[in-house]
Formats: C-alpha cells, sequence, structure tokens
C-alpha cells in the first residue's frame, strides 16, 4: 500500500521583534505577559504594523524553496474563538499567499527526490494556554500572551512523500535551509510545529496535528502507518478526520469528538495594505545552502559524498568544519572525526552542536593532526570534554585536559632504551614467551597482539607506528 | 506648563457626556486650554473608554490615541467622553448601552447618531470642539440634526490609532464644531500622518478657509434628491445650494446610479468587519469578566449576549452571515464589487465637477423611539455612506430649518481635497452674495 | 428566507447567544435586511484602477512593552501573572 504524506510546517522567524508589533520576540525566560503591548495584547484601538524583516525572512524562504512571488499578496482574518487569540481572529495569509509553486530537493527513499511546496504563507503566533484545576478543582485556563504576534511561517507541501523516514528527511533538509538561511532557530522551545497529512492509496486522508518536534514526525506517521493499515486488514474504513499527536505516548488520537466543521470566515485584513514585493524577492541574496556546500565540500576538500552530505546537513557544523585549517579539512580522516566521532557522541549524549565550545574541539583536531596525542586519547579527550559540558556546561581547554588524563603521546626514541615504550615492549616480550614464539615461526597475529600489550600497558599513549617499529626491533634480535 | 488643569463643570442636561474629567490638564499650544470632548470609541490613557457599551465597562486604555496625542500636544484639555450608539452602530445615539442622549435644539427628538454626544456637547456650549467618528455618516448626521459643522475627512487622512474600530475600512475621525474655522482648526490638530496606522496616508493639513467660490463646479446627484428625502428638507438644500451659485459657483446636476446598491454595500461591509472587531471582547484581557466555571465557548457566548445591546448582537449576526461560506460570495464579495463602483462613479463625476452636494440627512431629527425597526433606521443613512465608500472627504454644515429643526448641506470632494469641502461650507457659511 | 433554526445555527457561529424569545423578532427582521440586500445581486463589477497603497512596513527595532502590571491592569483576578480564562478542554 503507498503511503501518501503531505506536510504543513510552521517555524517561527528569528526576528527581534514581533509580526505585527515592536515587542521583543526573546520571552523565553521571562515571566508571562511581560512582553506585549496594546497591538499583541488585542486591546481595542491598536493596529497592526508589518515587520519588514519578517517579510524579508519569509521571501528568503521562498527563494530557497524555488517560489514563484505573485505580484500581490496580502493578509486576511482567520476568524475564529479561543483564549490564546487576542483578536477573536488569526492575521493570516489566505489566497494570496506571499509565494507558491517551489520545491526542495531531498534525498528520498530512491535516491534524489524532489518535493513540491504548494504554498509559503505568513501568519501570526497564537499565545500560549496552561491548563489548570482538575479532579477536585474546577477547571480552567490560563493564559500567557508573550509568544502571541510572534512571526511564523507556514510552508506547505504537495502530498509528493512516501513514507515516515522521507518525512523526516524532508523536515531535516527543510531546517538545514532555513537555518543556512539565518532566519530560524531550530534551538528555541516550540520554534517548528508541524501538521501531517496521511493517507494510503485509495483511502481517506486523515490530518495529524500538534507534532512539535523532528523526530516526532517520524514516530505520528509510523504510528498512523500502522493504525491505517491494521484498520484497512480488519475491513474497516479510514474515515476523514483531524488527530492529535501525543508525543509522550507516541500515539495520535482521534479529536473529532466537538469539533464542529470549522468556518474561519476569512476576509483580507482592513488593516494592512497589501504586498508587492517580486521585485524585491528577485534582488534579495540568499547565502550558500546545503546543496551547494555539499558540492563544494566534495570539490574543494576532496570528502566522499556521504561525508560531504553528513557535514553540510546542519548548518553549525558545515561552519565547523569550513573553519578548521585548511591542510585539515582536506583530510579524510578529519571528515571521518567530526562526521562519525564528534556527531556520533554528540547524539550518544543527546547532545546539540549548540551550545559546545567547537573552538575546543577545533584545538583538539589540531592536536590530534600534530601527533601529539593518538586517535584513541583524541576520543577519550573528546567524550570527557563532552561529559563535563552535560555536567556543568562548560570544560576544561583540552590541553588541560590532555594533561590531567596523561594522555600525550608517549614518543619512542629511535635507539634508545630508556623510553617508556620501549620499556613496555621489553615487558610484553617477556610476559608472553608463547607469542614470541609464534611470532618466530611466522604468525603475524602474534605481533598484533603483542602491539595490543604494549599499548594497554602506555594506556594508549603509544603511538602505534612506534609500537610496531620498536617491537619489530626487539623481537627481530636487533639487541 | 505641567500641572495646570482647567475646571470643567458643565450642565449636561442634554446628557451628551459619559463621563466628564472635572479638572482636566491641560497645555501650552494653539488649543492651549480649549476645552475638547472625544467620543467614547477613542482610546484615552488613564480614562475609561467603553464605546457606550456594558462590554467594556470599566475598560481605562493604558494608551492614547494618536489623535489624542495631538490634542494634547496642542494643550487642549481632554474634559469628557461623550455618548454614542454602541460601538458606533446607529442613527439616533439610542443604542447607548446607557443613556440615550437628546437633541439640544429639541429635547424631545434625537441628536443623531452614532456621535450624538460630541454633537449634543457641541450644539448645547458645553465646549467649542469635539472629536467623532464617522463610519457611515456618525459625524455628519449628528452635525446636521443638531445643527453644527462636522467633517469626515479623507480616509486615510486622520489617524485610526486607538480608535476602538467597528468597520475599520470605513471609518474615520474627524472635527465637530459651531463653525467650520473651528472645524478648520482641529482638523489642522488631528491630521496627519501616524506610522502606526498602515492605512494612513502621509497629507498633512494646513489650510486657511477661503470663502471664494467663484468657478467652483458644484455636481448635484439626482438620487440625492430622491425617494424618502423629505421636500421640505430638499428645499432647504436647494435654496442653499443656490445660494453658492449666486456667489458665482457653477452647478451641475448629475447621476450617481451607484446609489441603488451604496447602503447594501455599506451595509454588508460595516457588519461583516464588525462580525470581525467585535471578537476580541471575551472577558479575558478586560472589560467584565467571563465566567471561568463555565466552559470557554458557554462563558463566551453569554459574556457576548449579557454585554452587547440588541442592534450590535445583529450587526455581529449580519457580518457572521454576510461572511460565511456559501454566503461570502453572494454578499462580502458582491459589497466590494458595489463599493468599486461607488469609487468609479465618483471618479467619473469628479472629473466634471469639483464637489458633489446635496443633503446630509433625508429627514431633520427624529423623535425618541419613531424608527423603531432596524432596515428604516439603516435607510436614513442612505445619503451618508457613498463618501464612506469611496473613502472621499465630506463635510454638514447648517444651511437652514424645516419647522425650527436643523437641516445640513452636505458637501463631498476628490480623494484627499479636505480642504475644498471646507472651503465651499465656508464659502455658504458666510452667506450673503459676494 | 432564514428560518429560526438557521438564526440560532448563526447565532453558534457567531458565537452570540440568542434568547428563544427573542429568536422570531430577530428571524423576521434578518429577513427583512436580507431581502434588502438581494440588490447586491444586481451588482456588476468595473475594472477600476484603484489608487492604492502597498508595501506599508516597519523596521525590526525593539520598543518597550507594556509592563506585565500594565498588561494585567484591566482584567479581573490574574493568577502568577497570567489571564485567567474559562476552559477549553
Ligand atoms: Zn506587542
Amino acid at each position: 500500500m503507498t503511503v501518501i504524506v503531505g506536510l504543513e510546517i510552521h517555524c517561527q522567524l528569528d526576528t527581534a521583534t514581533k509580526l505585527f508589533c515592536g515587542c521583543s520576540t526573546d520571552y523565553r525566560d521571562d515571566p508571562p505577559n511581560s512582553h506585549v503591548c496594546p497591538v499583541c495584547l488585542g486591546l481595542p484601538g491598536s493596529l497592526p504594523k508589518v515587520n519588514k524583516k519578517a517579510v524579508e525572512y519569509a521571501l528568503k524562504v521562498a527563494k530557497a524553496l524555488n517560489c514563484e512571488v505573485p505580484e500581490e499578496s496580502e493578509f486576511s482574518r482567520k476568524n475564529y474563538f479561543y483564549p490564546d487569540l487576542d483578536k477573536g481572529y488569526q492575521i493570516t495569509q489566505y489566497d494570496k499567499p506571499l509565494a507558491v509553486c517551489g520545491y526542495l530537493d531531498i534525498e528520498g527513499d530512491e535516491g534524489e527526490k524532489r518535493v513540491r511546496i504548494t504554498r509559503v504563507h505568513m501568519e501570526e503566533d497564537p499565545g500560549r494556554l496552561v491548563h489548570k484545576g482538575g479532579a477536585d478543582r474546577p477547571k480552567y485556563t490560563l493564559v500567557d500572551y508573550n509568544r502571541a504576534g510572534i512571526p511564523l511561517i507556514e510552508i506547505v507541501t504537495e502530498p509528493d512523500l512516501r513514507s515516515p523516514k522521507e518525512a523526516r528527511r524532508f523536515l531535516n533538509k527543510l531546517r538545514a535551509t532555513l537555518e543556512y538561511l539565518g532566519v530560524f532557530d531550530s534551538e528555541k522551545e516550540g520554534s517548528l510545529r508541524v501538521d501531517a497529512n496521511i493517507s494510503l492509496a485509495g483511502s481517506e486522508r486523515v490530518e495529524v496535528k500538534n507534532i512539535t518536534s523532528y523526530k516526532g514526525v517520524e514516530k505520528a506517521l509510523t504510528f498512523e502507518v500502522t493504525r491505517q493499515k491494521n484498520a484497512i486488514r480488519r475491513g474497516q474504513k479510514i474515515v476523514r478526520e483531524t488527530r492529535h499527536f501525543v508525543e509522550a505516548r507516541g500515539v495520535t488520537t482521534s479529536s473529532r469528538s466537538k469539533e464542529m466543521e470549522q468556518d474561519y470566515r476569512y476576509f483580507p485584513e482592513p488593516d494592512l495594505r497589501p504586498l508587492r514585493v517580486r521585485d524585491w524577492a528577485e534582488e534579495i541574496e540568499i547565502p550558500e545552502l546545503p546543496d551547494s556546500r555539499k558540492q563544494r565540500f566534495i570539490d574543494d576538500y576532496g570528502l566522499s559524498p556521504t561525508h560531504a552530505a553528513t557535514l553540510t546537513g546542519d548548518w553549525q557544523i558545515a561552519e565547523f568544519y569550513d573553519s578548521l585549517p585548511a591542510d585539515l579539512k582536506v583530510s579524510t580522516a578529519t571528515a571521518t572525526w567530526v562526521a562519525d566521532t564528534l556527531l556520533g557522541e554528540l547524539n550518544y549524549r543527546d547532545m546539540s552542536i549548540r551550545g559546545v565550545p567547537l573552538d575546543h574541539f577545533k584545538e583538539l583536531l589540531i592536536i590530534r593532526q600534530s601527533g601529539d596525542i593518538t586517535e584513541k586519547a583524541a576520543v577519550e579527550v573528546l567524550r570527557s570534554l563532552l561529559d563535563q559540558i552535560r555536567e556543568s556546561g562548560t570544560c576544561e581547554l583540552p590541553r588541560q585536559c590532555i594533561g590531567r588524563l596523561g594522555l600525550f603521546a608517549i614518543a619512542a626514541t629511535e635507539e634508545g632504551a630508556d623510553d617508556p615504550v620501549t620499556a613496555a615492549a621489553r615487558e610484553a616480550i617477556a610476559e608472553n614467551p608463547q607469542a614470541v614464539a609464534d611470532f618466530g615461526t611466522g604468525k603475524k597475529e602474534a605481533l598484533n597482539f603483542l602491539v595490543g600489550q604494549v599499548m594497554r600497558k602506555t594506556r594508549g599513549c603509544a603511538k602505534p607506528g612506534d609500537v610496531n617499529r620498536v617491537l619489530t626491533r626487539l623481537l627481530s634480535g636487533d639487541e | 506648563m505641567p500641572g495646570r488643569t482647567i475646571s470643567f463643570h458643565p450642565d449636561d442636561r442634554y446628557a451628551a457626556f459619559l463621563r466628564t474629567i472635572p479638572e482636566a490638564p491641560c497645555g501650552d499650544g494653539r488649543l492651549a486650554a480649549v476645552p475638547v470632548a472625544v467620543k467614547d470609541n477613542i482610546s484615552t490613557a488613564g480614562i475609561e473608554t467603553t464605546c457606550a457599551s456594558r462590554i467594556l465597562e470599566g475598560y481605562v486604555p493604558p494608551y492614547d490615541a494618536t489623535v489624542v496625542e495631538r490634542l494634547k500636544k496642542a494643550g487642549a484639555a481632554i474634559v469628557g467622553k461623550t455618548n454614542m450608539d454602541e460601538f458606533g452602530m446607529g442613527t439616533t445615539t439610542e443604542n447607548s448601552a446607557f443613556w440615550p442622549t437628546k437633541n439640544p435644539v429639541d429635547p424631545s427628538r434625537v441628536p443623531g447618531g452614532s456621535s450624538g454626544g460630541s454633537a449634543a456637547a457641541v450644539a448645547a456650549g458645553l465646549v467649542p470642539l469635539a472629536l467623532g467618528t464617522d463610519t457611515g455618516g456618525s459625524i455628519r448626521c449628528p452635525a446636521a440634526f443638531c445643527g453644527i459643522v462636522g467633517l469626515k475627512p479623507t480616509y486615510g487622512r486622520v489617524s485610526r490609532y486607538g480608535l476602538i474600530a467597528y468597520a475599520n475600512s470605513l471609518e474615520q475621525i474627524g472635527p465637530m464644531a459651531r463653525t467650520v474655522a473651528d472645524v478648520n482648526l482641529l482638523m489642522e490638530v488631528i491630521a496627519g500622518h501616524d506610522p502606526r496606522d498602515s492605512t494612513s496616508r502621509d497629507c498633512p493639513y494646513h489650510h486657511a478657509p477661503d470663502p471664494e467660490i467663484r468657478g467652483v463646479r458644484i455636481g448635484v446627484p439626482e438620487e440625492f434628491f430622491g425617494e424618502g428625502v423629505d421636500p421640505r428638507v430638499a428645499s432647504v438644500v436647494w435654496d442653499a445650494i443656490s445660494l453658492l451659485e449666486r456667489k458665482g459657483a457653477e452647478v451641475i446636476t448629475c447621476r450617481m446610479p451607484s446609489m441603488a446598491y451604496a447602503l447594501a454595500a455599506y451595509y454588508v461591509t460595516c457588519t461583516s468587519e464588525a462580525s470581525s472587531n467585535l471578537a476580541r471582547f471575551d472577558g479575558v484581557r478586560y472589560g467584565p469578566p467571563a465566567d471561568t466555571k463555565k466552559p470557554w465557548h458557554e462563558a463566551f457566548q453569554e459574556r457576548r449576549r449579557e454585554g452587547f445591546g440588541e442592534e450590535v448582537r445583529r450587526r455581529i449576526m449580519l457580518g457572521t452571515f454576510a461572511l460565511s461560506s456559501g454566503y461570502y460570495g453572494k454578499y462580502y464579495a458582491k459589497a466590494q464589487a458595489a463599493r468599486n463602483n461607488v469609487r468609479a462613479d465618483f471618479e467619473r463625476l469628479f472629473r466634471e465637477v469639483d464637489v458633489l452636494a446635496g443633503p446630509t440627512m433625508p429627514t431633520v431629527a427624529f423623535r425618541f423611539g419613531e424608527k423603531s425597526d432596524p432596515l428604516s433606521m439603516y435607510l436614513s443613512d442612505i445619503l451618508t455612506v457613498p463618501a464612506n465608500l469611496a473613502g472621499v472627504p465630506a463635510i454638514s454644515v447648517p444651511c437652514g430649518k424645516v419647522e425650527g429643526l436643523p437641516v445640513g448641506l452636505q458637501v463631498m470632494g476628490r480623494w484627499m481635497e479636505d480642504e475644498r469641502v471646507v472651503d465651499v461650507a465656508y464659502a455658504f457659511e458666510q452667506g450673503g452674495s459676494a | 428566507m432564514i428560518t429560526e433554526r438557521d438564526t440560532e445555527h448563526i447565532g453558534q457561529l457567531a458565537d452570540i447567544a440568542i434568547h428563544r424569545e427573542e429568536l422570531a423578532l430577530f428571524t423576521s427582521r434578518f429577513n427583512e435586511i436580507l431581502e434588502y440586500f438581494d440588490i447586491l445581486d444586481t451588482v456588476e463589477a468595473v475594472k477600476e484602477e484603484e489608487e492604492r497603497s502597498y508595501n506599508i512596513l516597519r523596521e525590526d527595532e525593539v520598543v518597550p512593552s507594556l509592563s506585565q502590571e500594565e498588561a494585567l491592569a484591566n482584567t479581573t483576578g490574574p493568577e502568577e501573572g497570567f489571564f485567567r480564562a474559562p476552559r477549553v478542554m
């Protein structure tokens, strides 16, 4: 059964002020209703005024998504009654959106895939509700309008996605694109919300609302695919409905019960003038986007397509990689270290590239490249630094950490008998006569075993090349 | 001068004010210490602002409307908030949730509306100047009924910031006074660009009224003297137009076919916008609180039923219906097309003439309760709504009486030619033959 | 023609409760007005060049907000800086 998925994505634009007033958008750590004014509180008589930067950001998104910008677009009122709406309507765009008919190329289930974008439009975020009371006390609602009026863009795709995984990949690509544009901060809580339309070919479409994370999209859709397939298998019909995703339980629940058929009574917002921004959109400059950066990493740094894709899939990581010294960037070892080791360790700890001191990791890479620590030690240092950050938010300098852990590489001198590598090799030979004998009969594995013993004795701080050289010399009876 | 106030203890026998400020602060400037009355749908920081509605009882705005800021900057004393039809929805001020205002000319009659309180305060001599608002005639109607001057400015010439919206695309704040010169003065103070209002235009108003009318072409649309216009009113207005002709104006009769549906277009548009504008009065952020023991919709419906008067609820429902799916095309969309036709009619006529003139109202002031059914009340706005639909300036100036009751001459002008309608009204007011 | 049931439905849509006893009068007046609006059916749109303004925008510069106290000044019984509203769940 073919799975058909279309997405509606709401992203907060990272402007300094709200969409229609000068209140700061930096509200997350502040008390409720401390970032509000007559406009975003919906006080009688106040009037909205469009934030130019929000339009600019939305146009950048439209351009990055290869959209057409119509001659004229306008704002409309979407009328419905809910306490999170300060005015009793939401100012949004309806029949004249900012941009239409775009696309975004992604890595699909079967190779490169073009996902069509239906439209991109701007609207204001509603306030935040906190539900109070319960079994013993009457229920009521608390309202905070700090979020009311934060600029959102809504991006609507055609039903071009064919699996939950593809939907996730699309979202990741979209997020990367928005972050490359510098218009969106995915780290901010609640900065992204997704509604998904999903159907199995030949069945009715179900809308899943309230998905607030990237992982959530795949989870919610996977749940829905299974639910719908099971229902069909049991001979039930899929009903056209709206369902809510309950993130904590990983399930979707029907919310049909009391929801009347909504009639939003859209009409053009009489307090605002239309936009004519086609020319502006043409002039607007957008930075290098993930696809071209990936190509540049392949062409200029000689990276494999896989490494290049990983390293450009997140703007911060791409910036980090680009900031490394030239001789490091062209090395496969560096690419592996960043793409696999660094990201792997971050992922393992559920940490983000944000909030870690990237300069430290750059230094660690430089030390590693210089040979002052071994590969193994570098990983150990990385883990220690990440653990420190997770614990306390900060960490030591890499050299401090290496010193504290005693992980600086131990050098073996060419001929001297006193260096720790040679001493450890002698010990290993003395303790493992069988291996020495095996080596004598030409068993290569015996050497590997002895190398391992020496590495253990030096706690991984000896350089593998040195150990090999010293062992070979001692075993061949040069002394 | 900080700390200066004027005392204001009027004999408000016509119930023009909803509240007065006994010691009103004032300052220096063109209106230094001049008492000005402000219609109660205009936000005044620290002074209760209710739109004469129960649903806003107790609401004290934390900010001043732009026009109020401008008044204060000019030194004026805001001495009180005037009565009105609830949210501006009416033609008599009988729709105030608090009390009706009486017409100072004849207290058994209405002052007109919806700016009836402002008109009565001026006509009774309590203040020399007042602010009204005009969505479909709400300045000009009470000006005509009370025998004073009232100007509805070009849409965009006066900031709407702080004006509690009834029908955003139609309404303007405007000056009301006993003379054209005073209307002109108040207009100079309140007009001008306001960056907070996206529909505000950068077109300041600085003008000295000029009574010279020779060569001015005055168009008189036949429809302004059609069915429903009291012949006695028509006769007084024709006399006024003849006076202007004697003073050198050229009078040209013309047709305005879009008048056939202008009133319907107006009522569909204003009720649609109102149905959305009035959704914010939910008792959460201001106004009498919603009952938090009940579920949201129940509490909200109850709040609105108790808080809004019958006419307001009717208009909210009309507008809701006109915007609802399946009816948008028949009502709202058609009304916008009709509105374009009204604009086109004005544009066509203004290629031939400089101003249009006719009666402000089809009749003189009604007796209380005379217009009991809503449709007949709506029909009395037929002559004032075209200027709102087209966004052009229109003034009402007293031009005579019928059985002791004032009649208003309405002069409408080209977009942004407020100065010219003021001049024509001024020429008439100067009277005689030049 | 609008029936009393229609009036009730519109009341629901508008979220305005109508008293039972008001229903008949509301409906008949509604019908009178809607009948008058029928004249709009005769409107034929003219293509007309409207004088317009567009792209009315402001710079992305922060202006001071109200204080929490000012924001809550007109509400009854705020709780810990929040407005209180009836339950929606
Ligand atoms: Zn604000």
